[in-house]
């Protein structure tokens, strides 16, 4: 079986040190898949290999609905079915929220200024933020900017959502808001891939918890399973001081 | 009052008004002339030096390094007084505006890359996840953001263009200091000269105060 996202023997290395040491994955249409493990476990790496922010061994082979991730014209067509949302939000400081919605509709997909910014105001309702989209990036909170950020990738229609930490950056009584976008989001039926520290999420709204350490898959499953009842030692480490504190 | 009619002489500054202020024209258009074609090959020449093939990449730092070492000056004199000799007869103008554009292009260069790399990695990466070309996210993210930053040292720049501009006097472009030159000596007063020194302070002193207007905003944000 291959998945909507299929991802072969995945390598990547820093120099002589292996950050990723032979993934296999496959993430059906529709699954949400929250990847857990230590830092430095190669987590953050293994979604930003999916739309290639980072180059991956040739050996190594992704796909994405078919269509490699490789270089050139095929990774424009990837990234524009691949939204993304990064731990820092990386919100465009110099144009409005509702322009950072719009802007890659616009220049990718060639839609009208009025279409897009219909779109971009729809969104931006949805993430709970319609109220805010004259203002600038700079003047919302931590929790608002991600939730326009996250309306920013939606607004590219993408079949596959990566989420890399997307509450690590925040104050804790912001992490909830995204959270239940997040939740939301998932129900919607959009594909998506979380690396996050939230166990609670994890547990309500993933399909599969991967636990992943030193560059490899060590164990996955249903949340139930991996959360509560882990086979692996390395799992049950981890588990334990995560949630024993 | 001797020193009054020798230096800020009435009747002389009256009859050579006329003359300075077609230097000054001719100033002002060489000074606009250089800085905009500076820009233009600044930004040009920082690309090539981010983002080209190496062995290009490599030609831009040369270039750019020669040409922040050599002195305007002599530019100047080589291409005026020596190019002729291989048949590139030029205007002393546009002698002049090549060699304040060559040299102005090479800080511009230096500048907007400072810029460019002054933007986070984030925004590279969050438009290259959206699905923006390398040129759609260097015009719609990154400019607008590297821009901002740099109009400072961008506007420092220019003013040293400007003042620049003066040395083309030499290669008998009549210019506000080649007319204030000649001003002088038709009528054996040095008055031509200090006015021709005020008009140049007065349009640059403006620009001098709004760089340390927008460095001094700029570090209070910063803070």
């Amino acid at each position: 079986m291959t998945g909507f996202v299929s991802i072969r023997n995945l390598r990547k290395s820093y120099g002589s040190f292996e950050v990723l040491r032979g993934i296999n994955l496959d993430v059906a249409k529709g699954e949400v898949v929250c990847v857990i493990g230590p830092s430095g476990s190669g987590k953050s790496t293994l979604i930003r290999c999916i739309n290639r922010l980072e180059g991956f061994s040739p050996e190594s082979e992704i796909l994405v609905d078919g269509i490699p991730v490789a270089t050139g014209r095929a990774l424009a067509r990837v990234r524009a079915e691949v939204g993304m949302v990064f731990q820092s939000f990386n919100l465009f400081p110099h144009l409005t929220v509702r322009e950072n919605v719009m802007l890659a509709p616009r220049r990718v997909r060639g839609t009208s200024r009025a279409d897009a910014a219909r779109r971009a105001d729809q969104l931006l309702a949805r993430v709970g933020i319609a109220n805010q989209a004259d203002k600038y990036p700079e003047h919302l909170s931590g929790g608002q900017q991600q939730r326009v950020a996250i309306a920013r990738a939606l607004a590219m229609d993408p079949q596959v959502m990566l989420f890399d930490e997307p509450t690590s950056a925040l104050d804790p009584e912001m992490v909830g808001e995204v959270l239940d976008v997040m939740r939301d989001l998932a129900r919607t039926g959009v594909t998506m891939i979380v690396v996050t520290h939230e166990m609670g999420f994890a547990s309500q709204v993933a399909d599969r918890v991967i636990f992943m350490d030193a560059g490899q898959i060590v164990e996955q499953g249903p949340p139930a399973q991996i959360l509560s009842n882990p086979v692996e030692p390395r799992t049950r480490n981890f588990l334990g001081a995560v949630l024993n504190h | 009052m001797d020193l009054f009619d020798t230096f800020l002489n009435a009747e002389v500054m009256r009859r050579s008004m006329p003359m300075l202020m077609q230097g000054l024209w001719i100033t002002l258009q060489l000074g606009l002339a250089s800085i905009v074609a500076g820009l233009a090959l600044g930004l040009g020449l920082a690309m090539v030096r981010l983002y080209a093939a190496a062995p290009l990449r490599v030609l831009a730092r040369v270039y750019i390094d020669i040409f922040r070492s050599i002195p305007l000056l002599v530019l100047l004199i080589v291409v005026y007084y020596a190019l002729p000799f291989v048949g590139l007869r030029l205007s002393p103008f546009v002698s002049a505006m090549s060699a304040l554009t060559l040299v102005s292009g090479a800080y511009t260069a230096e500048i907007f890359r400072a810029g460019i790399e002054a933007i986070p990695k984030g925004q590279f990466e969050a438009s290259a996840a959206l699905g923006l070309s390398p040129t759609q996210t260097m015009v719609d993210v990154i400019l607008p953001q590297a821009v901002k930053i740099v109009i400072p040292p961008l506007t420092n720049n220019s003013i040293n263009v400007v003042k620049d501009t003066a040395l083309a006097s030499v290669v008998a472009m009549p210019d506000l200091l080649k007319q204030a030159t000649q001003a002088q000596a038709l009528a054996a007063n040095p008055t031509p000269l200090i006015v021709a020194a005020v008009i140049y302070v007065a349009f640059l002193w403006p620009l001098v105060a709004a760089v340390s207007r927008m460095e001094r905003r700029f570090a209070a944000r910063r803070r």
